[in-house]
């Protein structure tokens, strides 16, 4: 407990000697330690110029994947909505129709998948109760808005493009369970 | 009276007056990026190239705010707060010997508005008046932190003057003369008077401290307790004046002390040049020693804390003045005993 940081200082209220009661000595003490930081460097990244590197383990933005077929993981099992600490996704299933199979991985599919990003709380046990690898959180940030309903993410955010898979390998190594 | 002199003046009254106002602006500038500097960040740098634009977009920015004035306050009051307070910070100027008389198409134009015999008794004097801007503005806004303010910046400006007070008439006694540009003359080459008056100096320092209302004797203002003090009701440029004021006030003290303690135009080495090249030098010297003083005022905000308010009376009545008047003495001891009052002749 007393030995956190070496920073301890005992207070005592007896009489400042007269050295502290001129002040001048302490003043230009702490003037020098400004006048090093002045010297020293700056810690501040420039933000849209320069981005910080997350760290693999950061949990941002979902994605829903598709397989290496372009077809949705996801079966609207609705494991990851009752994982959810925060009740932030709903989903309505549906059974994959004939001709969809370009589309769909198995018989049944998720018609709407939504997610309130106000209320997610970005713990990941989503992608963690997932049995089918089909939601992930990626290192992306959730963009700001004027209107609370643009939070709640649909499909049409959520699924990846065919054309511009998301990038999850570095997710895959970090706690997610492999088969 | 003849044409020449009048436009030479009016041209002197107009290059300040945009000097005043220009540097004041670039102090605000400095200020946010010294503090940031000191806090190990960058500071503005969106507006123009490093960021030298700040200026004008904090000026565009106060005066798109809207201008409000509160029900209850007293209007005519509330506006001429901020009035009086900026046409105090600009008044002193007037009689600062900015640079030695230069030589324009065989005129000598003297580098100073206007050379009162009593220079500094005028400056003590606006000085005074600059404290009704603050108390007209805080007494208006019908507020009672506006109040409060008020009330704590009357206070200690009365307590801080008389110290600065004692301090300049030292300098006085030593000088011989009110005349800022006797006193300047006196101080030729590197004869400065912060080495003959050391403790004064720092008095007088502490105590221009307090007349602008810098930390550590920020109270009038203090964020944290005031919520801006005497001016929490004011918005938009009426509120842009006040804190502009600040600045202009801050650049003319460090002029001021300039003048006062660090010989002014005054350079070491200043007898090699001789006319408009010593003249330009001399207001380069003059210029480096305000920048000098104003990055002193902005060092000493960014690494105190503020005082508390029985500190301050504390340190402005039974300190500070105690230490001038005991100076005071010993400078008059020391000026009669050169002049042979101790000794029959």
């Amino acid at each position: 407990m007393y030995n956190l940081s070496n920073r301890k200082k005992v207070v005592s209220d007896k009489p400042m000697t007269f050295m502290e009661r001129i002040y001048l000595p302490a003043v230009l003490n702490g003037m020098l330690i400004t006048l090093r930081h002045l010297m020293g460097r700056h810690n501040t990244t420039r933000y849209p110029e320069v981005q910080r590197q997350f760290a693999p383990v950061y949990r941002g933005m979902h994605v829903l994947k598709r397989d290496e077929n372009g077809r949705e993981n996801c079966t609207a099992c609705g494991l990851c909505a009752v994982a959810c600490p925060a009740e932030a996704i709903t989903m309505t299933a549906a059974e994959r129709k004939k001709g969809e199979e370009h589309l769909y991985r198995e018989e049944k599919y998720a018609a709407v998948y939504e997610i309130n990003m106000l209320r997610c709380i970005f713990c990941g046990l989503c992608e963690e109760a997932c049995p089918k690898e089909a939601i992930f959180l990626t290192d992306r940030i959730v963009p700001t808005e004027f209107q609370r309903n643009e939070f709640v993410y649909g499909k049409d955010k959520l699924v990846e493009s065919i054309e511009h898979p998301i990038d999850i390998s570095k997710r895959q190594h970090t706690g997610k369970r492999l088969k | 009276m003849d044409f020449y002199f009048i436009i030479e003046k009016t041209i002197l009254v107009v290059l300040i007056f945009i000097l005043s106002l220009f540097v004041a602006a670039y102090t605000t500038f400095l200020e946010r990026k010294v503090a940031a500097w000191f806090q190990d960040r960058i500071g503005p740098d969106r507006a123009g190239p490093f960021g030298i634009l700040q200026p004008i977009a904090d000026g565009v920015k106060m005066f798109m705010k809207e201008d409000f004035i509160p029900r209850f306050s007293d209007k005519w009051l509330f506006i001429l707060g901020p009035g009086i307070t900026m046409f105090t910070a600009l008044i002193p100027s007037v009689i600062i010997p900015w640079g030695p008389s230069i030589e324009i198409a065989g005129r000598v134009v003297e580098l100073q508005i206007t050379d009162f015999n009593f220079g500094i008794l005028f400056i003590f004097g606006v000085l005074s008046v600059g404290v009704y801007g603050i108390m007209v503005g805080g007494w208006a806004s019908n507020n009672k932190y506006s109040l409060f303010g008020a009330i704590r910046a009357s206070s200690q400006m009365i307590s801080y003057e008389l110290a600065m007070g004692i301090s300049a008439i030292t300098i006085i006694m030593m000088t011989g003369s009110l005349s800022l540009t006797e006193i300047v003359k006196q101080q030729h080459g590197m004869n400065w008077n912060i080495f003959y008056q050391p403790v004064c100096f720092i008095v007088f320092f502490v105590c221009a401290l307090a007349e602008t209302n810098r930390a550590p004797f920020d109270l009038p203002e203090c964020e944290s307790e005031l919520i801006g003090g005497y001016h929490t009701e004011y918005s938009s440029m009426k509120l842009g004046m006040y804190l502009f004021a600040e600045y202009v006030s801050i650049f003319i003290s460090s002029a001021l002390m300039s003048v006062l303690f660090l010989g002014g135009y005054n350079f070491p080495g200043m007898d090699f040049f001789s006319g408009n090249l010593l003249a330009v030098l001399g207001i380069v010297a003059f210029l480096i020693k305000i920048g000098f003083f104003i990055f002193l005022f902005m060092w000493i905000r960014w690494t105190l804390p503020r005082f508390r308010f029985d500190q301050l009376m504390h340190l402005g009545w039974k300190s500070l003045i105690p230490i001038s008047i005991v100076n005071l003495l010993i400078t008059g001891l020391v000026i009669a005993f050169y002049q042979g009052w101790f000794f029959s002749s």
